[in-house]
């Protein structure tokens, strides 16, 4: 978010789903997409099949989209900067890029075209283990297609330099002026069904809702006389800092509303180890789960299923959720139980359904200005909704950028923090599957699913199982210097030699015990697609 | 595109060149009856449901794969067209169990839906009737192809909508049926469990496990809502009965996901009812991290939250508290919390999981 946000003023995809089957080449990178967002998918797939797109994948696995692909980049784990860098260069020195919109459009160009000289298809060749002739081809064909669209999701950012990656893959869109049109853009694919309208919400340490910051003085008069009362000025603490604010002491107490950090957080195990060092520590959840267990107090909350309310999917589109049936048992809705809370405190929130507190956050949300559920009954609506008469945006920067001028930011590329070496030769990359989803708090509780999927395979090359003397259903032992964990082996042609892919869902082999936080250090999004293991045949 | 003149059941109509006659039809509001036909793909014609008269062509035509032409004459419901509808239905009861008083899709079942709307009581063709097993070796859905009619609805969205492929007919004549590559299990084969074929099948023959016994079609109360899984945002109607959700499908109309599903949006669901979802609140008894807990009343331990926060608020400051919000709540509650941190605790220390 913090990429597409200092190079185009906003963090979020630039076009909707339904225009990526208009788009004369989509570009994925670092996105297992038919997995991951099996609908989105689809559409790519229609796009290829049936109206002649063609598809460019970038991915070191072989994902299903890379049956589908017309060209095939499997470019060694964290090169992508190198491999985008690339790409630009032989851009601009084919003399296919866009000079009147980077002259109309954009600012900063000179400064990245100085710094792309160096990525000539040769050096690109060597970091990425691309040939050069692929590397040609992909440049080629996306800068000379008239609409091009760029997908990409965690297989980008959570590097250690994940802003860059996105940064870098801006540059390429506005050097090609492949934005602010139809079916064309930068799209990130979010992961979960409302983490966008949580970052719009402003479940964020720097921001209000609407992307709004904390430290702009303006803004806090507002959102006090909104709420009446005085409000903090510094910016807070992001996920992880606040993990490691607890362990050293600074943090006594938290309350966690429907998040399972013991398991999704990378060095789980270190998270575990302050969450027991809180004085106190509050959840709120459907499920226990593994960081449940460390609470103080535990306040059931309602599913999905049980309340009313919106979510917004990944191209901004704020959707109705309906309730159909009464909260489970003794649980409630978590706006209900904030609503108590609050009230206890002294703080009254008098709100008796969530479409009021969707008209006072309109109100204070520019971009969210026009939803009212009275319009939500008509469809869903993208943001910017400014006002009751906006329809809202299908795509974003069509005139200008958010920010003005897109801005070309220079990105070099830096080897890997953790580089595998002869202790750790293994690159462990860690991911979703299709059956189940981020921690399996709610896939795993779904018998089905688990039937089909009961565990996480450690998904390793047959050249790497023939080195470990192992075969698909082994259970090996992965290990790094954070921690070890067993898993059962699948031996597929997937994964290249040198990496080991698992999935993050299973408790039984938590692999985020293996990984470390080392933070991005501007979005503060830990590396999680690179983390050098080593691997043996378990002995039983 | 081009608008033709055609004449339906003695109505003058405008259709786009290039639609089929059911298309034209439908456009005016005369909807024909068929079996085989989805819509926006490619039909077979192979049901024989559809059948219609036209001016000047001796033989009956398919009206779901017969174009519409300019000046063309249909007639959709004469005696003719009557008869061999019935006898089409007639044919395929003659093969098909008659349990509709147990059988899911009653309500739902366009073979049950068309053999009322032509009055077939019952079928004049004797002759073999299969006796297959009903396979539920998935944890899914059941495939009992002793109701199947062979209208291939499942193939097509399998092929066409999902880019899947993993069923196709098998065999001839009798023993024609739909399966998976040499007739393995559904698991064994490339499916991924999408419920696609559900979506598309017009009968019994595709059930979801969910459903059995759950309540009559009819029962069943409908709320159109958003899938909890991913960042794409499907719309999903819930049918439920008693506060239980008895299955899943698609929304109809204009969607992010027009239709279409994955397994965890189709089968997904039913972590609801988990048996461990939390049904009351709890406060620690054991060590941390031993999981040992005494349940509470909502009044004790909304109580202790709102003391204890206030006490480490009062004793450290508000940043030595912290908020984890959720991408999985709503945007009111998202919205809700964070005002609390800030408005209510007065800290910036306020995150959710968007980084993972």
């Amino acid at each position: 978010m913090a990429g597409l946000a200092t190079t185009f003023g906003s963090g979020a995809m630039t076009n909707s789903i339904s225009e990526i089957r208009h788009s004369d080449c989509i570009f994925i990178i670092g996105s297992n997409t038919s997995e991951n967002h099996p609908i989105i998918g689809l559409e790519v797939i229609e796009a290829v099949k049936n109206h002649g797109a063609k598809l460019i994948v970038a991915d070191p696995r072989g994902i299903s989209m890379t049956d589908f692909a017309d060209i095939w980049l499997r470019l060694k784990p964290g090169t992508d900067t190198a491999l985008i860098n690339g790409l630009l260069n032989i851009i601009i020195t084919e003399q296919l890029a866009d000079f009147d919109f980077i002259q109309s459009r954009t600012e900063g160009f000179d400064e990245v075209r100085k710094m792309v000289e160096q990525y000539t298809p040769e050096t690109v060749s060597r970091i990425t283990g691309i040939m050069t002739e692929d590397l040609r081809s992909a440049a080629r064909l996306y800068a000379t297609s008239d609409k091009a669209i760029i997908l990409y999701a965690m297989g980008i950012t959570q590097h250690v330099g994940g802003t860059g990656n996105v940064i870098a893959l801006a540059n390429l869109a506005m050097a090609t002026g492949h934005i602010g049109k139809e079916a064309s853009g930068v799209c990130p694919l979010r992961g979960q069904n409302n983490v966008q309208g949580a970052c719009d919400m402003g479940a964020l340490p720097n921001v209000f809702p609407g992307y709004q910051p904390v430290d702009d003085d303006k803004t806090r008069d507002k959102f006090e006389a909104a709420w009446k009362t005085e409000l903090p000025a510094a910016p807070g603490l992001t996920l992880v800092e606040m993990m490691h604010a607890a362990e050293a002491g600074s943090i006594r107490g938290m309350y966690i509303m429907g998040e399972e950090p013991a398991l999704t957080d990378p060095d789980s195990l270190q998270v575990a180890n302050a969450l027991k060092k809180l004085d106190f520590l509050v959840i709120q959840n459907i499920f226990l789960g593994e960081t449940g267990k460390y609470a103080d107090v535990v306040l059931p909350g309602a599913s999905f299923a049980e309340k009313d309310g919106t979510f917004t999917n990944t191209e901004r589109r704020v959707q109705r959720i309906r309730q159909a049936i009464r909260p489970v048992a003794n649980s409630r809705p978590d706006w209900k139980i904030i609503t108590s809370i609050s009230r206890s405190l002294g703080y009254a929130m008098p709100y008796s359904h969530p479409c009021q507190i969707m008209e006072e956050a309109a109100k204070l949300t520019p971009i969210y200005g026009g939803i009212s559920y009275e319009r939500l009954e008509q469809g869903g609506l993208q943001w910017p909704c400014r006002n009751l008469q906006d329809p809202g945006t299908k795509y974003l920067h069509e005139e200008s950028f958010t920010r003005g001028r897109g801005q070309f930011t220079p990105v070099r590329y830096e080897p890997a923090g953790e580089a595998p070496d002869d202790n750790y030769p293994v690159n462990l990359t860690t991911g979703r599957n299709l059956y189940h989803w981020h921690g399996g708090s709610i896939s795993r509780q779904s018998p089905g699913l688990n039937e089909i999927c009961p565990e996480g395979r450690a998904e390793i090359n047959p050249e790497q199982a023939a080195e470990l003397g192992c075969e698909t259903g082994d259970i090996i032992e992965l290990y790094s210097p954070k921690g070890k964990i067993y898993a059962r082996v699948e031996v597929s042609e997937k994964s290249p030699p040198g990496m080991v892919f698992m999935p993050f869902h299973f408790r039984e082999s938590p692999v985020n015990q293996l990984t470390s936080d080392i933070l991005d250090p501007v979005a503060k999004i830990p590396g999680l697609k690179i983390c050098p293991v080593n691997l043996r045949k378990a002995k039983l | 595109m081009a608008k033709i003149q055609l004449t339906i059941d003695g109505n003058e109509v405008l259709a786009e060149e290039g639609s089929s006659i059911l298309e034209a039809a439908r456009e005016a509001g005369i909807e024909i009856p068929h079996l085989c036909y989805m819509d926006n793909l490619p039909s077979s014609g192979s049901c024989r449901l559809c059948v219609v008269e036209v001016e000047g062509i001796k033989n009956l035509v398919t009206s779901c794969s017969t174009p519409a032409t300019a000046n063309m004459v249909v007639k959709t419901a004469t005696e003719k067209v009557i008869r061999a509808r019935k006898t089409v239905i007639e044919l395929l009861l003659s093969d098909h169990p008659f349990d509709c008083m147990t059988c899911e899709q009653s309500g739902r079942c366009e073979l049950e839906k068309y053999a009322y709307e032509l009055n077939v009581t019952g079928s004049r063709y004797d002759g073999d009737k299969h006796n297959y097993s009903v396979d539920a070796s998935n944890p899914f859905f059941i495939r009992d192809y002793n109701k199947c009619i062979l209208c291939g609805r499942c193939v097509t969205a399998c092929k066409q909508i999902q880019h899947i492929e993993a069923i196709s007919f098998i065999n001839r004549g009798f023993d024609c049926k739909i399966a998976a590559a040499y007739d393995r299990s559904l698991r064994e084969s490339n499916c991924i469990f999408c419920g696609q074929c559900l979506a598309a099948c017009p009968t019994g023959a595709l059930v979801e496990k969910s459903r059995i016994g759950a309540g009559r079609t009819w029962e069943l109360e409908k709320t159109t809502t958003i899938c909890p899984y991913c960042g794409v945002g499907c719309s999903i109607e819930l049918h439920t009965k008693n506060d239980r959700i008895v299955n899943v499908t698609p929304a109809s109309g204009e969607s992010v996901n027009n239709g279409r599903l994955c397994v965890k949006g189709k089968f997904g669901w039913d972590f609801v009812h988990s048996p461990e979802r939390l049904e009351t609140p709890l406060i620690r008894t054991g060590e941390k991290g031993e999981g040992k807990f005494r349940t509470a009343s909502w009044e004790e331990a909304l109580e202790l939250v709102a003391s204890r926060l206030a006490d480490i608020k009062s004793d450290s400051g508000p940043d030595s508290l912290g908020f984890l919000s959720s991408a999985k709540c709503t945007n009111e509650e998202n919205y809700l919390f964070q005002k609390f941190a800030r408005a209510v605790i007065g800290t910036n220390n306020i995150d959710h999981c968007a980084r993972l």
